[in-house]
């Protein structure tokens, strides 16, 4: 199958595969530790693991954007950002 | 609780999930992927990382068209949602009327959206049409293809006719699926008009008023069609929607770099809008 239309590079690429990976993840985690029934978390909103990892992706490209509007800093630091982002919304969302 | 958990039926889902690899999950991967490169053409490519984002964050054209596309959005809420409210409240409750008025509230929403465009531009135009001739013979000054209040005044009056239908039947179906019961009580206690408006019928109305809201919201927000055949985005740009400037960058422009970063910026706004909806939805229908 020729996939040149579709104009791959390999930062895209890894982009995806680390999304297939988190949900390959999830799937494990939940296998290995299961415990993803919702529950009440700071918000005020009832997340399974789920939603958090959802949440934690929204933010995550919500981070980024406003790294990019607001300063010219390299971009691994909004990705920092994310991550610590995200173990907080798993932690207490 | 104990019921079995058998997940086999999600492979009866597998075709679906195909389907939609094939005519979402594709085309968005392409769009992430144009959205890092340069293009001239014949499937060369250059990789320039996150340049179009600053760009189209930073551009006072994707500022101006996002605001308009907010103010447009959130005039017809304003406007559709209470007139929607208000029609299904005084349609009649049952018998022959019901249903003449459902058939004539359903036509607007049977006609396809360039046929609306189309036949509002002509409605609307100055020295022949309906509406363009009867408000200059009345005495306004009105050209829609001329004058941005005048175009804008023609695009909301165009929405409304063509969606307030939706609300309407919304409303209406979930006004109808009240228990006479709750009527009843409230005649004993002898609540006012406005009273039962208030306590009964807009509490029950809440989740059909949520989907509308939602509906509404997300067809304003990915408006095309009828604004790029009434007025294609003019006078000047005044009325260029969000859409209507993407598919200028993409097709006019040939700016596959920046039209793919402004779609994913877009995609995003619509997702963290579904998101929200979606959650107080369920959150509000889980605590009642």
């Amino acid at each position: 199958m020729d996939l040149s239309w579709m104009a791959w590079t390999w930062q895209t690429a890894t982009f995806f595969v680390v999304i297939a990976l988190l949900l390959a993840g999830m799937r494990v985690w939940e296998w290995a530790q299961p415990g993803g029934a919702p529950r009440h978390g700071v918000l005020g909103l009832d997340t399974t693991r789920g939603d958090r990892l959802f949440i934690s992706l929204l933010s995550a490209a919500y981070i980024h954007l406003g790294w990019l509007a607001a300063t010219a800093a390299p971009l691994w630091w909004a990705t920092v950002l994310s991550v610590v982002f995200a173990a907080a919304v798993f932690r207490w969302v | 609780m104990n019921k079995t958990w058998n997940n086999g039926a999600w492979f009866m889902v597998l075709p679906v999930l195909l389907i939609v690899a094939l005519n979402a999950v594709v085309p968005l991967m392409t769009v992430v992927n144009y959205s890092v490169q340069e293009t001239f053409g014949d499937n060369l490519f250059f990789f320039e990382g996150a340049r179009w984002f600053r760009d189209v964050l930073a551009s006072e054209r994707f500022h101006a068209s996002l605001g308009r596309q907010f103010v447009f959005t959130g005039i017809i809420l304003a406007i559709e949602i209470p007139l929607g409210v208000a029609i299904a409240l005084a349609m009649p409750r049952g018998g022959i009327w019901a249903s003449v008025c459902l058939v004539l509230m359903a036509l607007p929403l049977l006609i396809p959206w360039n046929v609306v465009g189309a036949m509002w531009n002509i409605f609307a135009l100055p020295d022949i049409g309906l509406l363009g001739y009867g408000l200059n013979w009345l005495g306004f000054d009105y050209n829609f293809t001329r004058q941005p209040l005048s175009a804008w005044f023609t695009v909301v009056l165009m929405d409304v006719w063509h969606w307030t239908s939706l609300v309407v039947l919304l409303a209406y179906a979930g006004l109808r699926s009240i228990d006479d019961s709750y009527y009843q009580a409230a005649r004993i206690d002898g609540a006012s008009r406005w009273a039962v408006f208030r306590f009964i019928q807009l509490p029950k109305l809440k989740h059909v008023l949520t989907i509308a809201f939602l509906l509404r919201f997300m067809d304003s927000f990915m408006i095309y069609t009828e604004p790029f055949v009434l007025t294609g985005g003019g006078p000047g740009n005044t009325t260029t929607f969000l859409s209507i400037d993407l598919v200028k960058a993409a097709l006019g422009e040939f700016n596959l770099g920046i039209a793919a970063a402004m779609s994913l910026i877009y995609f995003l706004m619509t997702l963290l809008v579904c998101w929200l909806f979606y959650t107080l939805m369920m959150q509000g229908s889980e605590k009642s």
